[in-house]
């Protein structure tokens, strides 16, 4: 009995140090130092997830299910790694629509549903309310786990009497702690400061309390990790060593889990209240998104090693759900559970307050007010204060929420464990998850769609998860297990339609979506919304920015006073001021409100009593619909319309671009080609006047001194013939030469001897070569060289070759090599000189028109001028016939080598073997 | 003209790859018993399970998208 005292002082006092840090938060942020605007306290306040059921049931469902347990925070990583995109998304809409809970979103969403809103509220208070229970059940279980130990503990509520359980003790401060720092505020939209805080430092508490008993059983008990697996191995409880065969439902509930965690940790209440709406700047969910799931693997680390710890304990730990208190109650220093009674209590109180005040906001906003705004009798028109009634009701329903979940953990609690109570409130709050998420993305999910999906969605939650529990508790006939409502074998509550062998929440979660969202899917295709429905289904698919909706769509009117006397009655005197000020002087109530005014009136209600309530309380001051909601639709056609003619400008424009870029090519291409065309004119007109010159000069010279003798005369005539051969030859290539880049050069391939032209061509220039004492070696292959080309056209490249290594070749004692030889299917044909060679940058210039080489080595200047037009034709002609001609270093000789390249010839039609194979035709 | 933004891209693609580590049929490759009967599917979990943690954690705050 000594922890009796003890646990006393210490639950109460961690209760008020709570109190203090609220209190303190809140005075920081009257102040303007807010202590909640870090990504780190943001995520700290998303582990609310990490509730009691964490604290001490994983440890349990670990013992009995292996990795069972690490689903339930798989889930939520992936939702967070998924999410960042959604989340973000979630809370713009929900900043710029003044959404208060997960029932006010779904509202909004759809038309500003009343009726679904108070569905969505229903649904959540049935779901989650056993979930509270857990806590409490929690807290008073730790508690008696101390007081008794070494015995069992006795939890029975009923004989030891309602007062003498700390948890409803603890159970009616929370309630304080909820009216004090949860409803400050009329406007539930608003931030609350010191939950938050509150809140983040439980989540401290809880994660530090965890990993001092994990650190505790891994080291100090068993001197370190290698040790404690070395002695688990000898336990004969896990024969299935934490494989996937120890998860109910083997595979397919290790998915089905990892699901419901995912969709769950989106649409629990709680979970919804602390991502979105107490969410203070959108940018914190970004380091959220990793230090979040970084919090999780934390507070799991240790889960294993304790769970092994506790089985080796065996009877000195007892039931696995509370081994993280008896470990360091069987072998550990007295504080070790003390702090962990202080870290599931944190874990319990946390989740407590924050689903009590999302559920309490739920219950006041879409069940309560929409009620008395109904009820003529109650005259809520001549009241003058309403916020007091709403913050009264918002009271009201905390305390009974917990008292409520109170009396569901003394009644009904006994007959579940830990660990199932937190999976079908999961599969509860999944149900939201369609109307939620493909309200998101898809414009036509309508109000009579979500609400068929989540009705029907419950009644399977209820029939497949829901009854069977009732029934195992005894309350109803469990003959409904085993052969199903009215003896119908086919509906078997954990074998609906006779599908068997799943573990009973992916069962009941994969027939409640799939009821749920054909309901939504197929209602929505086949029924109208009204205008209210599309305008918001645009704004929350993004289809619509509301920065777009002019105030002067804003019609209807009303007077200032009206205005003010509405707001006064619901949000009190400041708020009103604030909303919409007086002017200096005179009184302005007779003045009409503007649009601005009446918008600003219409968020602030919503921020209070949620969207649904706050337009019927708009209306009701405003004569006419306040917002022409004909007009905005038009718009957001005219929207999407113009969002449409901008895609589609965008891509002309890209196009245009992309041709305007190409038409800039070609003119540069063009002018580079003119370029080359008026120095090849320059060029051209260059090379023809060099020898009309000298002809004219001759021929002026003969005509004025007749007296020139014979042998003079001769001479002069011979260079006048030969300058005028040198002409003709001139223009005969540069004829050529424009037909090959005109591309009408008249070639006659046909198939030919690539050798006996080679050799026909050294005879041509045999002569020459003798003359000019250079030595001609020739290697041409005996039994030919096949190859289509024009035999005229060729042989003038090669003799054009043949002489300009004759030319170049060194003096005295010049040597030229013709050699011809197969490559890869081509014939390579070359002709090498023993000359100075050609420097390698001068390769390609060879091949310009009118491109003279530098005779280098060579100063007495007697070799023959060529016009430069040679090597241009010859490559145009090897090219015009399929084939190259380029220069390389003769490695052999040591000069210049050319050489042609030209693709062997296929073998003649009429001797191929496949001919006779080809349709005749 | 603004890129279009890389980072929605690669935390999907991230998210993706973690739900397929993280169900069948990958999973049932390390669920098989060591040395001491205990299987290695929890190690494996939790292996996979940081290092998914680290990588978010690089391309979250590496990016400066908004």
């Amino acid at each position: 009995m000594k922890w009796e005292a003890l646990l006393f002082v210490v639950a109460f006092g961690y209760l008020a140090l709570l109190f203090v840090i609220a209190a303190w938060a809140d005075r920081r942020a009257e102040k303007g130092h807010s202590v909640i605007g870090s990504p780190l306290v943001y995520t700290l306040s998303i582990a609310v997830y990490c509730t009691a059921w964490t604290f001490y049931g994983s440890v349990g469902r670990a013992s009995h299910y292996g990795p069972a347990f690490l689903s339930i925070y798989l889930g939520p990583t992936l939702a967070m790694l998924f999410g960042w995109m959604l989340l973000r998304r979630m809370v713009r809409i929900a900043r710029a629509q003044r959404i208060t809970s997960i029932a006010d979103f779904i509202s909004t969403r759809y038309g500003k549903s009343d009726s679904l809103g108070a569905l969505v509220t229903l649904v959540a208070v049935i779901g989650i309310m056993p979930y509270i229970a857990l806590q409490l059940k929690a807290i008073t279980f730790s508690h008696a786990v101390l007081t008794a130990y070494p015995a069992e503990a006795q939890t029975n509520l009923i004989a030891a009497g309602v007062l003498s359980d700390k948890s409803f003790w603890v159970a009616l401060v929370l309630a304080v702690f909820i009216i004090l720092f949860g409803t400050r505020h009329l406007d539930a939209s608003e931030r609350h400061e010191g939950m938050v805080a509150a809140i983040a430092f439980e989540s401290m508490i809880k994660l530090l309390a965890f990993l001092a008993v994990g650190l505790f059983a891994t080291f100090t008990l068993f001197g370190s990790p290698g040790e404690l697996l070395q002695r688990a191995a000898t336990l004969p409880e896990l024969d299935e060593g934490f494989g996937i065969a120890a998860v109910p439902g083997g595979a397919g509930g290790w998915v089905g889990s990892l699901l419901l965690a995912g969709l769950a940790f989106f649409t629990l209440p709680r979970q919804f209240q602390v991502l979105v709406i107490e969410n203070v700047d959108e940018r914190h969910i970004r380091r959220a998104s990793w230090l979040f799931p970084l919090y999780l693997l934390a507070i799991n680390l240790f889960v294993i090693p304790i769970a092994l710890a506790g089985l080796l304990l065996g009877n000195a730990a007892g039931n696995p759900d509370s081994f993280v208190l008896t470990i360091g109650l069987a072998a550990g220093p007295d504080w070790l559970p003390l702090l962990a009674f202080i870290g599931g209590l944190s874990a319990a109180t946390g989740m407590m307050i924050v689903e009590t005040i999302a559920l309490s906001t739920m219950i006041s906003n879409h069940l309560v007010m929409p009620l008395l705004l109904r009820l003529r009798w109650l005259h809520l028109d001549s009241r003058r204060e309403l916020s007091g009634l709403i913050l009264g009701v918002r009271r009201i329903a905390i305390i009974l929420i917990l008292l409520l979940g109170y009396l569901y953990h003394a009644l009904i609690g006994e007959s579940y464990s830990l660990v199932t109570i937190g999976l079908v409130s999961f599969a509860a709050a999944a149900q939201f998850a369609p109307s939620l998420l493909l309200g998101l993305y898809w414009r036509g999910a309508a109000r009579r769609g979500a609400a068929a999906g989540l009705i029907g969605g419950i009644l399977v939650w209820a029939y497949t998860l829901l009854l069977p529990g009732f029934a195992q508790s005894g309350w109803l006939d469990a003959r409904l297990l085993s052969d199903g409502a009215f003896g119908l074998a086919w509906l078997r509550p954990y074998a609906l339609f006779g599908l068997e062998g799943w573990d009973i929440y992916s069962h009941a979660l994969f027939w409640s979506l799939l009821v749920n969202v054909g309901l939504l899917v197929g209602v929505s295709l086949f029924s109208r919304q009204n205008r209210l429905e599309q305008t918001q289904a645009a704004l929350f698919t993004g289809n619509l920015h509301p920065d777009l909706l002019p105030t002067s769509l804003w019609q209807g009117e009303t007077l200032r006073g009206e205005l003010r006397a509405l707001l006064n009655r619901y949000l009190g005197a400041v708020a009103t001021a604030r909303l919409i000020p007086r002017g200096k002087g005179e009184p302005d109530d007779t003045l009409p409100a503007t649009q601005e005014q009446i918008s600003a009136a219409e968020q602030a209600l919503a921020g209070a009593l949620g969207g649904a309530s706050a337009r019927v309380l708009i209306n009701s001051v405003v004569r006419g619909e306040a917002l022409d909601l004909e007009a905005v639709l038009s718009i957001l056609d005219t929207t999407s319309q113009t969002l449409e003619y901008n895609r589609r400008l965008e891509q002309k424009s890209h196009e245009l671009a992309r041709i305007g870029a190409e038409l800039r090519r070609a003119n540069e291409q063009l002018r580079e080609l003119d370029r080359l065309k008026d120095e090849f004119v320059a060029m051209v007109s260059h090379e023809l006047r060099t020898p009309l010159t000298s002809i004219r000069a001759f021929a002026e010279i003969l005509r004025d001194s007749p007296d020139v003798d014979v042998a003079q005369r001769t001479h002069f005539l011979e260079i006048v013939v030969r300058e005028s051969e040198r002409l003709s030859r001139l223009i005969e290539e540069i004829l050529d030469l424009a037909r090959l880049e005109s591309g009408r050069m008249p070639l006659n391939p046909e198939p030919l001897d690539l050798a006996g032209l080679a050799r026909q061509s050294t005879e041509a220039v045999g002569h020459l070569c003798r003359e000019r004492g250079v030595e001609l070696e020739v290697d041409l292959p005996e039994d030919g060289a096949p190859v289509v080309a024009d035999p005229d056209r060729l042989q003038q490249v090669i003799i054009n070759l043949l002489d300009n290594a004759s030319k170049f070749a060194a003096r005295p004692d010049g040597r030229i090599s013709l050699h011809l030889a197969p490559h890869k299917g081509h014939w390579q044909l070359s002709v090498e000189d023993n000359g100075g060679g050609i420097a390698e940058e001068e390769w390609e210039k060879v091949f310009e028109k009118f491109h003279q080489v530098e005779q280098t080595g060579d100063s007495n200047g007697t070799r023959p001028r060529g016009t430069g037009l040679g090597l241009p034709i010859s490559r145009g002609i090897v090219a015009n016939l399929g084939g190259r001609l380029w220069i390389e270093k003769s490695r052999r000789l040591g000069g210049a080598r050319f050489v042609i390249e030209l693709p062997e010839a296929p073998p003649q039609s009429g001797q191929d073997p496949d001919a006779q194979w080809l349709p005749a035709s | 003209m603004m890129p279009p933004p890389k980072l929605p891209g690669r935390l999907t693609a991230l998210a993706l790859l973690g739900t397929l580590l993280f169900t069948p049929p990958l999973i049932g490759l390390f669920d098989h018993p060591g040395a001491n009967g205990l299987s290695w599917l929890p190690l494996y979990l939790f292996a996979v399970w940081g290092l998914l943690i680290l990588a978010a954690a690089l391309l979250l705050e590496s990016s400066d998208e908004d």
